[in-house]
């Protein structure tokens, strides 16, 4: 299993590069997986979603979709793919430290 | 992964839910994928973007041997709504959008939506009949030059 080394911790990932223990994430990591991915700059909007992805997974063990997303985080659809420009769910849940959501919607 | 899709072009000529929701599907998840992605509603597929039709899509009963239903059956009055309503309440409990929604939504991912022409004329609409997230009515032309590059798929 690959790792990588975020805010100076050992972590394991998988292929793509998301974290295969969410409780090996620190928030102190989310910056550095954002420049990774790159998003230089994680603004507090982007805050929003990272911890609505922590706890909808501490909650549902999965990510939730973009149009969850969309409805209850705060953060518009829209804003969403501003933010997240490679895709918010894939993005956003790989910032934050939890599996790769796997919905085809 | 070398190979990786950067762009598709989705035509959507059918006007029956089971035709529209594969597309929407594809759009959506291509966006949600980092792709680019842009809609092409032609022919029958224009109620996905027709004002007052947008809401009034539904599944094939005849002729729709996936179904597994008698043909005679199916063309009784009122079957069709009765199983495309069936279909939405499924549908809504995996997170899969109404039609209408769904169109707004891939709207708003950053997808392009375009009307054609040719179909516009036919039917002898204008931009005012369709949604407002429709970019323009364009012709055969324009949507090969901004196919180019990419991927086309036809539904």
């Amino acid at each position: 299993m690959p790792t990588a080394i975020y805010a100076g911790v050992n972590v394991t990932v998988n292929d793509e590069g998301f974290f295969e223990i969410p409780d090996e994430w620190t928030e102190a990591m989310a910056p550095e997986i954002a420049r990774a991915e790159g998003i230089d700059g994680l603004t507090e909007p982007h805050w929003q979603v990272i911890k609505f992805m922590r706890a909808e997974y501490a909650e549902k063990g999965t990510g939730p979709t973009v149009r969850i997303l969309g409805k209850t985080s705060g953060v518009s659809i829209k804003e969403l793919y501003q933010l997240f420009p490679k895709g918010p769910a894939k993005e956003a849940a790989k910032i934050a430290g939890i599996p790769k959501p796997r919905g085809c919607i | 992964m070398a190979d990786k899709i950067d762009k598709v072009s989705i035509i959507i000529s059918k006007g029956s839910l089971e035709g529209v929701y594969p597309a929407l599907i594809m759009a959506n998840g291509a966006r949600a994928e980092g792709i680019e992605a842009n809609l092409f509603f032609t022919f029958f597929g224009l109620d996905v973007v027709h004002k007052s039709r947008v809401d009034h899509i539904k599944v094939a009963t005849v002729g729709n041997p996936g179904l597994h239903l008698a043909t005679m059956v199916g063309g009784l009055p009122g079957v069709s709504s009765v199983m495309t309503h069936y279909l939405a309440r499924k549908m809504e409990k995996l997170d899969i959008p109404p039609i209408h929604e769904f169109v707004e939504m891939i709207a708003d991912t950053g997808a392009g939506i375009y009307a054609c022409k040719a179909s516009v004329d036919l039917f002898e609409l204008t931009k005012d009949d369709l949604i407002e997230q429709v970019q323009d009515v364009i012709t055969v032309g324009e949507f090969y030059d901004m196919a180019a590059g990419g991927e086309i798929i036809f539904t």
